[in-house]
């Protein structure tokens, strides 16, 4: 007989009221070497990333490879075009009049560094994304008003259906709920 | 599912529904809802105890529950038939050329650019709200940012459109881009013009860009609270499927603090290489060394000027005088002051410079063409306007009367464009031979073009007023957030005492 899959545990999510709340549990199960966790809060909470034990600093250095990128295109494009591929005498003044060609490689500059951080930034969350498992928790539409979540996703090696259960439990949330993988 | 469902006890719309007047009503918009301000603390950053949950609801409902409005439908109705008037003057001008203008030798920028520097230099004002002031931890920002950046947006889209359109030969406008040609030819790079093109277009990018990372988190606020099913796919889409993760905020707010870093140059360097247009060439009163500076001091004095007159009909319109509160009008006719000082400091140099300089033409040109010849009338209003007028911003009291600093706003707008006709056509008008000396008259496609812009302006506002959050919620859950903490440190948990537990939001 066909039944119907049981779907697998993608994770326990634990629901709090306050960012205060939110830290101190995050605190406790960082250090109980949970590795996959994230949270979910309506704003930025100050400490956070600190808190679940994420360090990212991925942003910032591709946006450091876009500026550079980015001016060396600025000016190399300028340096090629009117120097090398048609030169352009104007009034005898030099070829490499580099101080005419610093707004063009500061915008070109400015213009690549924001690019890449945006699309950098949406690539490396995942985004866009219009499914993701957590939206199935109850309640989860107050993530972006004024409920904060905490999850554990199953993956974790030190997941265990029922010991961490029993440990999300005792962190003082609201409610803990369990999360299905879609199929 | 492209969503999380709507949570059925988040909110009760039949209950709402009921309180709200009549939508017919006008005069519903012009009252405050007495529950919105406490009037001891009209001059606090949040003037009521709203919470995270209250403000995203009043901003939410905004966008989502408001009922269209008469006033809202007059004034639309309104934009866009000016809008219809700025596309049968572009039509006109792709048709006919920019002869239809009144530009002609000596004075061969005419409107155009007047009204392309004017509009850019309003857009300033969004740019310094969301970036500069961000870097400067100024917190009263953050209620005026989001509109702010909108206005920045639209202004830049008013202002791209008259460099296209003067160039006359549209066929080639893409000549300015780095396009391989079968000519060979590039772009001169080496010319402000040029400049232009790409400043401006990375203005433009890069606020927009900044716009929507900050719209992100919003629209997911939105999308959360919608109830209609196509509503919350729509602000799903917006939104990428944001959904409020800790880690994906870690990133966020690495990019949004660097965007924040990289706009602050790039906004000073838009208004200088538009002051280079003028101040490259060797026209008298063109070529002064004071022109970038002072350009982008005059470009945040009419931005913020113009912030204002969105600002005080706005705040009254939505009932948002408990988040735009008497603070920032105050704060905003403070800048305003400051860099109205600024440009003050120019129109000396500029008299200074036409005596030192010891240069006949620019002698001429300042103390002949400016103070008596036949536009005479337009220096002497623009130092009324931008020299005299925002002089009563000193005090207090008029910073905080709200007729007042509209006046004053409106006076300044005038102003500033009065700034950019002396520096254009005065001196053009009379060039080095006085057998080539002419007089401007704009002619009807002149103005009708100028109008119509503001109804490309007033149409963009209008909807990003109707459908998008215009308070950045998430960062305004940061200010309550903040004021709730020091309220918990200070009452050791007690909530009950705001009295004074608000004072320590301000800065």
């Amino acid at each position: 007989m066909l039944t119907k899959p049981i779907s697998p545990l993608f994770g326990y999510i634990a629901e709090f009221d306050t960012p205060e709340e939110l830290i101190a549990a995050s605190r406790k199960v960082r250090d109980a070497g949970y590795k996959k966790v994230d949270a979910f809060t309506p704003f930025p909470v100050e400490g956070l990333s600190d808190a679940i034990g994420f360090r990212d600093k991925y942003i910032p250095t591709l946006m450091l490879c876009g500026a550079i990128i980015g001016s060396i295109w600025g000016l190399s494009v300028q340096v090629f075009g009117l120097g090398w591929s048609y030169p352009l005498n104007i009034g005898g003044r030099p070829i490499w009049s580099w101080p005419n060609f610093i707004p063009i490689t500061f915008e070109a500059t400015v213009l690549t560094c924001a690019f890449t951080g945006v699309i950098m930034m949406f690539a490396l969350n995942g985004l866009p994304q219009f499914y993701h498992p957590v939206f199935d928790v109850p309640n989860f539409d107050r993530a972006s008003t004024d409920k904060f979540f905490l999850l554990i996703e199953a993956k974790d090696a030190k997941f265990d259906p029922i010991a961490t259960r029993e440990f999300m439990d005792g962190l003082g949330s609201e409610r803990v709920s369990e999360i299905q993988s879609e199929l | 599912m492209v969503s999380p469902a709507p949570n059925p006890n988040h909110e009760t719309p039949s209950e709402s529904e009921a309180k709200r007047p009549w939508p017919g009503d006008w005069r519903s918009h012009f009252r405050t809802t007495p529950q919105d301000i406490d009037p001891s603390r009209e001059h606090d950053v949040i003037a009521s105890d709203h919470t995270y949950e209250s403000l995203t609801k009043h901003i939410g409902d905004l966008a989502m529950r408001r009922p269209v409005s008469l006033g809202w439908l007059v004034t639309i109705m309104g934009s866009l038939s000016l809008l219809g008037l700025m596309v049968i003057s572009v039509l006109m001008v792709l048709l006919k050329g920019v002869g239809v203008w009144g530009i002609n030798q000596p004075v061969a920028w005419g409107f155009d650019i007047i009204n392309f520097v004017w509009w850019i230099g309003i857009g300033h004002a969004g740019t310094l709200i969301s970036a500069i002031l961000l870097l400067l931890h100024q917190n009263w920002r953050t209620s005026i940012n989001r509109f702010a950046e909108a206005m920045t947006i639209f202004a830049v889209c008013c202002a791209g459109m008259y460099p296209l359109l003067h160039i006359n030969r549209h066929q080639y406008a893409y000549w300015m881009l780095l396009l391989p040609n079968s000519m060979g030819l590039w772009p001169q790079f080496r010319s402000p013009l040029e400049w232009d093109v790409f400043a401006i277009s990375t203005y433009f990018s890069v606020s927009a860009l900044f716009w929507f990372v900050g719209l992100v988190p919003d629209l997911a606020a939105l999308r959360d609270r919608a109830t209609n099913p196509l509503v919350r796919r729509l602000y799903a889409l917006g939104s990428l499927g944001w959904r409020n993760s800790a880690l994906h905020w870690h990133r966020y707010m690495a990019l949004y603090l660097i965007l924040a870093g990289i706009s602050t140059p790039l906004v000073l360097s838009v208004h200088s290489i538009i002051s280079y247009d003028f101040a490259y060439s060797q026209v008298p009163g063109w070529h002064v060394t004071i022109f970038p500076p002072y350009f982008v001091a005059g470009a945040v004095f009419a931005g913020f000027a113009f912030v204002l007159l969105l600002a005080i009909p706005m705040r009254a319109l939505f009932h948002l005088k408990d988040v735009i509160t008497m603070k920032h009008l105050e704060n905003c006719a403070k800048v305003m002051l400051a860099t109205g000082l600024i440009v003050v400091y120019g129109y000396a140099m500029e008299v200074f410079f036409g005596w030192y300089s010891a240069t006949k033409y620019e002698h001429y040109l300042t103390f002949e063409t400016r103070m008596q010849g036949p536009y005479a009338w337009s220096y002497w209003a623009l130092i009324f306007c931008n020299g005299l007028a925002p002089q009563i911003l000193w005090f207090k009291k008029f910073r905080n009367h709200i007729p007042t600093l509209f006046i004053v706003s409106l006076i300044v707008s005038v102003g500033m464009w009065l700034e950019r006709f002396v520096i254009i056509v005065l001196s053009l008008h009379r060039d080095y031979l006085p057998s080539s000396w002419g007089m401007y008259y704009p002619t009807f496609w002149d103005c009708a073009l100028y109008a119509g812009t503001f109804g490309l302006f007033m149409t963009l506002f209008l909807l990003f007023c109707r459908v998008l959050p215009v308070i950045a919620i998430a960062e305004m859950r940061e200010l309550i957030h903040h004021k709730l903490h020091t309220q918990h440190a200070l009452h050791g948990g007690d909530h009950h005492d705001h009295g004074h537990g608000h004072k320590e939001v301000k800065h």
